[in-house]
């Protein structure tokens, strides 16, 4: 019942769409007023969006299994909370869930732009129809989450495991948030270029958006790879995987964007270059679903996937980039050369310089994700594109990018010089000897570590310096780039200090290294309501004398049968000890993987903190100084 | 504040424990630049998988025998073709791959120098 | 400043991605390198499954015989559905059929080649699974055919009808 009332409210849903452009494509002509009509209409649309969706939420909690989707993905004995987060943990769901999303954005944009030009705000409506247009399409053509089956089945298929999680529960709706605020941007983009609207007013209205979607975004990422880091079992939060990087890439494109509508608030340079990235951030989010959810790559986290679907992402993909490009070619013009005045050493120019690094990121991730496609479509040669490649490419360039961003900010606008210089060349040399000391302490003979810890530290110390001599001035700027001192910090020492084993051991038996002793004591059950657990008790004993006591888990799934096997992580400020237990085939013996990883819990800190800086300024009225 | 705080990381740091840099750290260094065939995108050294497990009982007794790492490599390399490494060989297929994105930083930094010059 | 040369640029940039994307849609994802095959056949010593003496790879493999090596496990269960195939091949006598038994205990394993028959010549226990690694294998069941000491077939995964008769082709 309640999945044919969210199927025919899916079809109503886009029906409506037909009238919405109608009456825009009317109101455009007449009136400086913006039709009422157009407001409810596209206020009924999400609407209908709405009960589709908890059509489908109720389906899933009642476990009703003539639906397709609830068929494949759920089962009676998965708990309430998972039934509900099964919702968007399928490719039908999380589709409906974008769709929900983008209604609910383009309404918030309608109520929020009152002050915005008449025929500006029409146009991005229109532009969003388009993408809406398309993905009712997409889910009601391709990949319908209400499609009946007859007879019904007694029992559902159950969602993967590894899916059945608090984190990955919150994942998708947040990181879509992120994506799908990045549609808004583009839509307002193409409808400032077609009205000739491309300003500081602008650049003002939309920063808001872009805020939002970066904060989303950030956090999106972050949930992701917590999950990643305690549930995937190998210790690590970032593998550079193709996955991963198609949320990294929009990102990249977020944070250069952030910066440059910095200056197009304060004067009317580089519009090209704003309207641009604002392209491009769709773009990528865009070629993120298609490459996620095509099969085109191969990685843990893809759909079950269908050609098909990937076929209509990419047609409709390609679509918006020629429509964007065309719009870009006949309608923008760059009119801007009178304001064009800044000197080299000046905040616009820093500003720059982080768009140019930023560029050069985004470029690095770009090509090391899809050349291997391309490679194998030319060549049939497969190769992989992995950790190495990225940090070979990335860490030598954050050098310099780490000193630019602690000397950029605290430049003046159009003119500067350099400022403090006595406490900058201090923080330079302390920063070197303590990085210095660290590195050559234990004789890990990297200069190129030396240097990048150096400058991580130098960042640190001007950012927290900030604090101090400017208190509540650019305070969010200055939070969320001492965060991202903070997590190059973090990521660093936890690279250089991780610590890790990887032993096969017996009950009973003990495993010694230099630095600490494991000792497997013995393994109980346990039943829970739809798994049976195995759980490990270690205890490791180190060098200085304390004692942890870690239990990982092996759990064997009811429905469907999987066995995943469940991380214990002991966390404090310093470090986190992260062992995994796992079934070896046909042996007495368990896997086990010991790791010590310091700072841990810093990065994720550090990460909110950088996000928490992009949600402070999202409440500053006026730009900064 | 400042200097109790760098204190503070210094004793933090120098109170950390490390194996030597010895055979188990080729070891995880090896396994980690290897991708697991048969997994999804995971590295033979995060993959618990028998694969992955038996490929890593492989390098160690290769490392017993006194093989470098450039030679385990390349022993896979024969064995598995270029696609199990994770950090792509610099031939004639990857120029673009290496090079393109370096590409790209000089012509951004000669995009924001032109700008510079043209006004002058 | 604007010329008709960027967007043009542009445009045939993005048409000749969209080509390669949906050139790529249409690749299949399953990949075998094909760098074994036409190989020599590996050397290795592993003790045989019935007993603790050592088998040596120069012993099994001899010139113009074919032999089919297959890596089984008596917990791996596509090797089930591979076992009547298998019975059928040992029918014939053109061929000898070397079991690679892949981390599997004795118990086990004796007791399924008893409840589905054994169809094995030579049985050798690759007990950590290392040789396995040595002939390029990716686990279980995974299957090669050997002539004059080179493979010059892989089968990944359990073999079903049409491979049985391409062997039977190719032994003739």
């Amino acid at each position: 019942m309640a999945s044919l009332i969210g199927s025919y409210s899916l079809g109503f849903g886009l029906f409506f769409s037909v009238f919405i452009i109608f009456f825009s494509v009317r109101n455009l002509r007449d009136t400086e007023i913006l039709d009422k009509k157009i407001v409810s209409f596209t206020f009924i649309q999400f609407f209908l969006v709405v009960i589709s969706f908890f059509g489908l939420i109720i389906s899933f909690i009642n476990s009703d299994f003539s639906n397709e989707t609830v068929f494949n993905h759920s089962h009676t004995t998965k708990p309430l909370f998972y039934k509900i987060s099964g919702t968007w943990g399928n490719h039908e769901g999380s589709l409906l869930l974008w769709l929900l999303v983008l209604t609910l954005f383009i309404t918030i944009f309608l109520f929020k732009s009152n002050h915005q030009p008449k025929k500006y705000r029409i146009f991005t409506l229109l532009f969003q129809q388009i993408i809406i247009i398309g993905f009712f399409i997409f889910l009601i053509k391709t990949s319908s989450p209400f499609n009946y089956i007859f007879p019904t089945p007694n029992e559902g298929l159950g969602l993967n495991p590894i899916l059945q999680d608090p984190a990955l529960a919150i994942h998708p709706p947040i990181l879509y948030l992120g994506y799908v605020g990045s549609s808004i941007i583009f839509s307002s983009a193409l409808a400032a270029m077609v009205t000739s609207y491309v300003t500081k007013e602008w650049a003002k209205h939309i920063k808001q958006w872009v805020l939002t979607s970066w904060v989303f975004l950030t956090l999106g990422i972050l949930i992701g790879s917590i999950w990643a880091y305690y549930e995937l079992g190998w210790g690590g939060f970032w593998f550079w995987d193709p996955v991963e990087n198609v949320s990294l890439m929009p990102w990249f494109a977020l944070t250069t964007l952030l910066h440059c509508i910095l200056v197009l608030e304060r004067k009317k340079i580089l519009t090209s270059w704003a309207i641009i990235l604002s392209i491009a951030t769709f773009a990528l989010s865009m070629s993120g679903t298609f490459l996620v959810r095509s099969g085109i790559l191969n990685s843990v986290h893809t759909f079950a996937n269908d050609p098909e679907r990937g076929l209509f992402i990419l047609i409709f993909l390609f679509t918006l980039i020629f429509l964007s490009i065309f719009i870009f070619i006949f309608f923008h013009s760059e009119k801007e050369k009178l304001e064009n005045n800044f000197f080299w050493l000046s905040k616009e120019t820093s500003i720059l310089v982080n768009n140019w690094f930023m560029m050069y990121f985004l470029s690095v991730v770009l090509i090391g994700t899809i050349y291997p496609i391309f490679l194998e479509v030319i060549t049939s040669n497969k190769i992989s594109v992995g950790p190495p490649f990225y940090n070979k490419l990335i860490l030598p360039f954050l050098i310099p990018f780490l000193v630019a961003m602690a000397i950029g900010p605290n430049l003046n606008w159009i003119k500067s010089d350099f400022k403090d210089k006595f406490y900058m060349t201090v923080f330079l040399i302390i920063s070197f000897l303590l990085s210095a000391l660290i590195i050559k302490k234990f004789d890990i003979n990297f200069l190129i570590n030396t240097i990048l810890v150096t400058s991580a530290f130098f960042l640190f110390f001007s950012t927290s310096r900030e604090f101090f001599v400017k208190r509540f001035k650019n305070l969010s700027q200055n939070i969320a780039h001492f965060g991202f001192s903070l997590l190059i910090l973090s990521i660093l020492f936890n690279n250089i200090f991780s610590n890790e084993v990887i032993t096969n051991l017996k009950i009973g038996e003990t495993f010694k290294t230099e630095k600490f002793t494991i000792n497997f004591e013995n393994i109980e059950q346990e039943d829970e309501k739809n798994f049976k657990a195995i759980i490990g008790k270690f205890n490791v004993q180190n060098l200085d004398g304390s004692l942890d006591i870690l239990n990982p888990e092996l759990r064997i799934y009811n429905q469907p049968n999987i066995i995943t096997s469940e991380a214990d992580i002991k966390t404090n400020f310093l470090t986190d000890k992260f062992m995994t237990m796992n079934y070896v085939q046909n042996q007495e013996y368990f896997n086990i993987r010991y790791q010590v990883k310091p700072f841990m819990i810093w990065i994720w800190i550090s990460v909110i903190l950088i996000s928490f800086g992009g949600f402070l300024s999202f409440f500053k009225k006026r730009y900064e100084i | 504040m400042k200097f109790i705080h760098i204190f503070l990381i210094v004793a933090i740091i120098l109170n950390f424990n490390f194996l030597k840099a010895d055979e188990i750290k080729t070891e995880n260094k090896i396994a980690k630049n290897l991708r697991c065939l048969i997994c999804q995108g995971q590295s033979v050294h995060d993959s618990d998988s028998e694969f992955a497990i038996s490929l890593k009982l492989v390098i160690k007794n290769k490392i017993q025998e006194g093989l470098s790492e450039e030679q385990i490599y390349s022993f896979l390399k024969m064995k598995y073709g270029e696609w199990i490494l994770y950090d792509p060989v610099f031939n004639r297929n990857t120029y673009f791959l290496w090079l393109l994105p370096i590409l790209i930083f000089l012509a951004g930094g000669a995009i924001i120098i032109k700008r510079f010059y043209n006004k002058k | 400043m604007k010329s008709k040369f960027i967007p043009i640029i542009l445009i045939l940039f993005f048409l000749i991605t969209f080509v390669i994307f949906f050139k790529g849609l249409k690749n299949p994802n399953i990949y075998t390198p094909d760098v074994n095959l036409k190989k020599e056949v590996p050397s290795f010593k592993l003790k045989s499954f019935e007993n603790d003496s050592i088998v040596i790879s120069e012993k099994i493999f001899k010139d113009n015989d074919y032999y089919f090596m297959n890596i089984w496990a008596s917990w791996c269960i596509p090797c089930k559905k591979e076992h009547e195939f298998l019975m059928e091949l040992k029918k014939d006598d053109r061929i000898e059929l070397i079991g690679f038994n892949y981390k599997d205990n004795f118990t086990n394993a004796s007791s399924f080649l008893k409840d589905l028959g054994n169809p094995y010549d030579i049985i050798v226990s690759d007990k950590d699974g290392s040789v396995s690694i040595e002939w390029g294998a990716y686990g279980v069941p995974e299957s090669f055919l050997v002539y004059q000491n080179k493979i010059i077939k892989r089968f990944i995964g359990p073999i079903n009808e049409d491979n049985l008769l391409e062997i039977q082709k190719i032994i003739r």
